[in-house]
């Protein structure tokens, strides 16, 4: 019987916690969307979110956001409850679809927005010359924004996000269908915004990504399967990418990566067998953990 | 939606041009039917947009309030029911007894009640398509038997009854009482105080739909 728990700490520079989850539990009807996440996300990192489509990645995000009804668990950002009236102006949002108005232009909507946000006068138009330049949009500005293309048009949604200086930026799925040159200057600025003291939780379901964040988040059929940085993560399977080390958390068994899709992205949550057992609830900051897996 | 109401009212004075006193009697109704159902169409493919597209979802996690949403939509739409009446009374030459405002208050009436239907329609449909189905479905019996085909009190005890629990009656009925007479009468006041009513009823149940 192998266990796969590891106790590291993590370097001191990232701080205080950002995002803090125990027992989180989300239910839709008669569906467990998820059940028992807990995690820690440190202040000033990018933490990327991975897996499977169809895993509770987005259902999780909202969570984190406030927009989710959870049954049971809480959800701590930045030191009150996720969705209290005092975070909405310091976490930004980027769905997966880019939500902005399609028939206004670039700078009409970040106007828009901004007046939403509350800001007034020149610091509105501050703010919108500010991100325009944060995402490099200047040259198409007064552009509608049916006319962009698709990496534009998710440019102008993180721009609308970036609007308020958020201490939490949250994106689903920001790069995933981008051409790779879009991808790296996107994740160049969120490097930027995360040296700047922004954290970032980032989700994709391209394991590639994960080179590119300080710490990972592993999801799997509504189970959290890894809390650790990307060393940690490959030294503890023994595996040289993050995708083959994924493939080793969900089936030990198995050496190679399997390239068959897991059961449980057909919807189904399993039941948390009784071996399957959380070994280290981050009880701190600075904790991280892994959950066990059953199948031997 | 400035200019295409006008060109209604135009159509329907030539339809009646021949008819005498018909139009006088029917224009002015058509001020409490045509806002319900036009700022109901607008109104409900809008909101179905940013609930599908994403942004309703982001101002909810921006610093405002679900009832903030609910106001900016209904300031909007009674602007714009305000603007498009002042065009169709004005150069129509529609004789009216009752002073022309009274006739622009039914009219922003309607186009709330219309606004208030269409948000709340739009949480239960799950595209535009469906939003435009529930016209049939809930606008127009109501525009059927609300007395501006045949008198209420015409109409079978059933139909008359049906007729009394849709708010648009009072919207044609109200109307109607603008039209008849010089000054604003208790069942103008009374008839306005139901839609109102009925308008922050169907407001508040389609606020509350507009769920974190």
């Amino acid at each position: 019987m192998k266990r796969d728990d590891i106790h590291t700490k993590r370097p001191a520079a990232f701080g205080p916690t950002a995002i803090n989850v125990y027992g989180l539990r989300v239910t839709l009807g008669n569906r467990a969307i998820f059940d028992d996440i807990s995690f820690t996300v440190p202040r000033g990192s990018i933490v990327g979110l991975l897996g499977p489509s169809g895993c509770g990645k987005t259902t999780l995000l909202r969570s984190v956001v406030g927009i989710q009804r959870s049954t049971a668990g809480h959800v701590q950002v930045l030191g009150h409850p996720a969705g209290s009236p005092a975070l909405s102006s310091r976490v930004g949002y980027v769905t997966q679809a880019p939500s902005v108005y399609a028939d206004l232009t670039v700078l009409e909507n970040l106007r828009y927005f901004s007046a939403a946000l509350g800001m007034r006068g020149w610091r509105r138009e501050d703010a919108v010359v500010r991100v325009v330049k944060e995402v490099d949009l200047a040259e198409y500005a007064d552009q509608p924004v049916a006319r962009l293309s698709g990496g534009q048009c998710s440019r102008v949604s993180l721009a609308v996000a970036l609007l308020g200086t958020p201490d939490l930026l949250v994106m689903d799925e920001p790069t995933v269908a981008l051409d790779p040159l879009v991808r790296r200057e996107l994740w160049s600025v969120f490097r930027r915004l995360a040296d700047e003291g922004t954290t970032l939780l980032v989700s994709s379901h391209v394991m590639d990504e994960a080179d590119r964040c300080d710490g990972l988040l592993l999801m799997r059929g509504g189970q959290l399967l890894a809390s650790c940085d990307r060393a940690e993560l490959l030294a503890h399977t023994g595996c040289d990418s993050v995708e083959s080390a994924f493939m080793r958390l969900v089936n030990p068994s198995q050496g190679a990566p399997a390239p068959t899709r897991p059961p449980v992205a057909a919807g189904l949550v399993p039941a948390p067998s009784p071996a399957s057992v959380l070994v280290d609830v981050p009880a701190d900051a600075h904790a991280s953990f892994f959950a066990q897996e059953a199948a031997r | 939606m400035l200019v295409i109401p006008c060109m209604l009212m135009v159509l329907l004075k030539l339809m009646f041009g021949h008819a005498g006193g018909s139009f006088d009697r029917v224009g002015p109704q058509v001020f409490g039917i045509f806002p319900v159902i036009v700022m109901y169409l607008v109104g409900s493919v809008s909101t179905l947009r940013e609930r599908t597209s994403g942004t309703a979802e982001r101002l909810l996690t921006l610093p405002m309030q679900r009832l903030d949403i609910v106001l900016g939509y209904c300031l909007a739409f009674t602007f714009l029911a305000l603007l498009s009446t002042l065009l169709a009374v004005g150069p129509l030459g529609l004789e009216i007894k009752g002073p022309a405002y009274l006739l622009m208050v039914v009219a922003m009436l309607g186009a709330l009640l219309g606004l208030a239907l269409g948000l709340l329609v739009s949480a239960f449909a799950r595209n535009e398509f469906q939003a435009v189905q529930f016209l049939p479905a809930g606008v127009l019996p109501q525009f059927l038997v609300c007395g501006l085909f045949v008198p209420r009190d015409e109409m079978h005890g059933s139909l008359a009854a049906q007729a009394k629990v849709m708010p648009m009656t009072y919207a044609v009925q109200a109307a109607g009482e603008a039209a008849r007479h010089t000054g604003v009468t208790g069942v103008f006041v009374r008839d306005a105080l139901l839609i109102l009513v009925c308008v922050v009823g169907v407001l508040v149940a389609s606020a509350a739909t507009l769920k974190r």
